[in-house]
């Protein structure tokens, strides 16, 4: 047995020796200190990268059946779910978890919105996790032309000719994304060199960044204490654990598991998910003559689809059309400057005032009403609502300087509380 | 802090929400219908009728007659002899037919569509049971029949035979009531009728269709159970994944519940030491 570790010994030191293995090891698992006081909101990180790797395996099992031509396409995702040993599997795995991806990324967002965890000095977490986020938006809109049914087609088709609307370039822009004068088998190719080489990469690497800017300056808390300020004579922070094993093993395996299990409900029993995870009109082949009836995007997407559709009446010179996208983009880009719009001395909603509780509030509500618009017919009603609806997304940002500034705060506690 | 967990239950909520338009372009309503693939012997029927009566101009060209015969417990010498009617084709092959699309387009106006995700594509199996209950007599088209979900319809009643032929009319129906019951008659305790023509009686709840009685060489209850025997085959069809799924799933979750306890034991240990 001594000799075993002994050997084992000598090699990592003769590795260390030439790559920091154990000191990086050390440095981001065993001792990382996280707070100790992590709550239910502190999940959705592990369960992003579980569902990361989720999708770059199946995804890689996928592409070795899959087609990327538009004659092919449609039939070969029907083979892979029909002749594939278990490629239905596969399938759903990967189609249920982009529903998830995008699940537990919006609680992990709503998490750092509520804890201030993108305040000084976590800025360049908080952007880093928005490049990640555009680049899974990115990686879902390229996803969704792949299986080349007639909503995968018509979806791709509004928002890559959403930029003709801009003016003079616009069409321009339009043909050289499509690489065609309409969507085809050009477009579908491109979409899947992007899909499966282009933006992987991108995010893995934005993921890596994600991480090491965050153990860099540390994990915040719900209390959004510093846990640095009180340490022992070692260094260790007196409120931090070492996050592996105990995060690892005692916080977010036991988790995990309840996450898989509800994962696995849904990709094992409900894996169109009525509708809103795989579209029915996407189980027709792509038709360019045949519009359906409903153009929605999958359901990720759809508050923003809302707010473009919001847009409807010209204003200073620019046509609808354009005001739409200015409002789209405008909404996915507006959170990249969330760190410099809160000015609250703290950062937990735990002791922020109540405009800030209220704000955040109606910010959720808000997207909720935006994301539901976005599945159903506009009628004028519910266009007026989704434009409130935009208003107070858009309030939410531009009034945080505001209303941070000028409510009455509540004192934060030196050390973490366990409630 | 409890308040906030509302949000993931929301959000999960809104995505298992089923989709729930029940009914037709049309406003017509879909019948009920409840699939049951478990049912072999009504998915071996519907197969037999699928191919009798629908695979020469719809093909099931996603699917193998290799699986079918596997899934629903034919034997493959069986299939051979009373399913493939073309000597060419093997048992592996894709469920295909010979129809060309120029000439389905001289001959219907449009080509019949693959009915491989039929039901899929529809959300369910409901449409096509209700759509073939839904057929009628219309001398203006050229088959002479139309159907009350799909206006105008290319195809032909290929069940009419079988059915037999259902008419448009108007019916005498009781009229309601200012308080919304039926009215009755207080002398003879007969129901006072009003004659009711058309969408009028889809909204009271009443066909407007009716059958010529004995043109058909079914009863109404048997040419129900073929369309859906019919039906319920090309649910099988649209994801024949979905037994062996529902299976697997079972053990999954079964395996992650078990798993959980030992997860949550585990993670206890290492909890107390710094709680």
């Amino acid at each position: 047995m001594a000799s075993i570790q002994e050997s084992f010994k000598n090699v990592m030191d003769w590795v260390d020796d030439r790559l920091p293995v154990t000191e990086t090891y050390e440095k981001h698992m065993s001792k990382y200190y996280a707070p100790k006081n992590f709550n239910f909101w502190y999940y959705f990180g592990i369960f992003a990268f579980v569902v990361l790797i989720n999708q770059l395996l199946t995804g890689v099992w996928l592409t070795m059946s899959y087609n990327p031509t538009g004659e092919g396409a449609f039939a070969s995702v029907e083979y892979i779910m029909r002749d594939v040993e278990y490629g239905w599997m596969l399938r759903y795995m990967h189609s249920t978890g982009a529903s998830a991806f995008f699940v537990v990324i919006y609680l992990h967002m709503f998490r750092g919105l509520m804890y201030g965890s993108y305040q000084k000095p976590r800025e360049l977490i908080w952007l880093f996790g928005m490049l990640i986020y555009v680049a899974l938006m990115a990686e879902g809109f390229f996803g969704y032309l792949l299986p080349w049914g007639n909503m995968s087609f018509w979806g791709a088709q509004v928002i890559v000719s959403l930029a003709s609307a801009i003016p003079f370039v616009g069409e321009d822009i339009a043909v050289w994304v499509r690489g065609d004068f309409n969507m085809s088998g050009v477009t579908l190719n491109r979409f899947f060199a992007l899909h499966v080489v282009l933006v992987p990469l991108v995010l893995l690497v934005l993921v890596v960044l994600h991480i090491l800017a965050l153990h860099e300056v540390g994990s915040n808390n719900p209390d959004g204490v510093d846990i640095k300020k009180h340490v022992d004579e070692d260094g260790k922070p007196l409120d931090g654990i070492p996050f592996h094993p105990f995060y690892t093993i005692g916080h977010d395996l036991p988790g995990t598991v309840i996450f898989l299990f509800i994962f696995c409900a849904v990709m094992f029993f409900y894996p169109d998910g009525g509708g809103y995870l795989i579209e029915h009109p996407n189980y027709e082949p792509a038709d360019p003559l045949k519009t359906p009836e409903l153009i929605a995007p999958v359901w990720y997407y759809t508050p923003f689809y809302s707010m473009l559709r919001a847009a409807t009446f010209p204003l200073f010179g620019l046509d609808a059309k354009l005001w739409g996208l200015i409002v789209m983009a405008g909404a996915i880009a507006i959170p990249f400057v969330l760190p410099w719009l809160d000015k609250s001395p703290v950062k937990s909603i735990r002791y922020k005032g109540m405009g800030s509780k209220i704000f955040l509030a109606l910010f959720v509500i808000s997207f909720f009403i935006l994301g539901y618009l976005g599945t159903v017919h506009p009628t004028p009603n519910k266009t007026l609502l989704a434009q409130v609806c935009t208003a107070i997304y858009f309030g939410y940002f531009l009034l945080m300087p505001w209303y941070t500034s000028v409510e009455k705060t509540k004192p934060v506690p030196e050390r973490v509380t366990m409630k | 802090m409890k308040r906030i967990y509302l949000a993931p239950a929301l959000l999960l909520t809104g995505l298992l929400l089923p989709g729930m338009a029940a009914a037709s372009e049309a406003g017509f309503p879909l019948a009920e219908m409840e699939p049951d693939i478990h049912d072999q012997a009504s998915l071996q029927r519907g197969a037999r009728t699928y191919l009798n009566y629908c695979m020469g101009c719809h093909s099931l060209k996603y699917q193998r007659y290799l699986r079918t015969a596997t899934d629903l417990g034919i034997p493959e010498d069986l299939m051979l002899e009373h399913m493939i009617f073309d000597e060419n084709v093997r048992i592996g092959d894709l469920m295909e037919n010979s129809i060309t699309v120029e000439n389905a387009k001289i001959w219907f106006g449009a080509a019949p569509p693959d009915l491989t995700l039929y039901t899929q594509l529809k959300g369910g199996p409901q449409y096509l049971y209700t759509y073939l209950q839904s057929f009628y007599e219309d001398k203006s088209r050229p088959f002479g029949v139309n159907n009350m979900l799909f206006e105008n319809v290319g195809m032909p009643h290929v069940m009419a035979d079988l059915q037999g032929q259902q008419r448009k009319v108007c019916k005498q129906i009781p009229e309601v009531a200012e308080n919304g019951g039926e009215m009755m008659d207080p002398l003879t305790g007969e129901y006072i009728t009003e004659e009711i023509c058309g969408d009028e009686l889809i909204h009271r709840g009443y066909s407007p269709l009716e059958l010529v009685e004995g043109s058909g060489s079914l009863t109404p209850e048997e040419y129900d159970q073929v369309i859906y025997d019919l039906s319920n085959f090309l649910y099988y069809v649209g994801e024949p994944s979905r037994l062996e799924r529902e299976r697997i799933g079972v053990y999954v979750l079964m395996f992650l519940a078990f798993f959980f306890i030992f997860a949550y034991l585990l993670g206890r240990e290492y909890s107390k030491e710094f709680h």
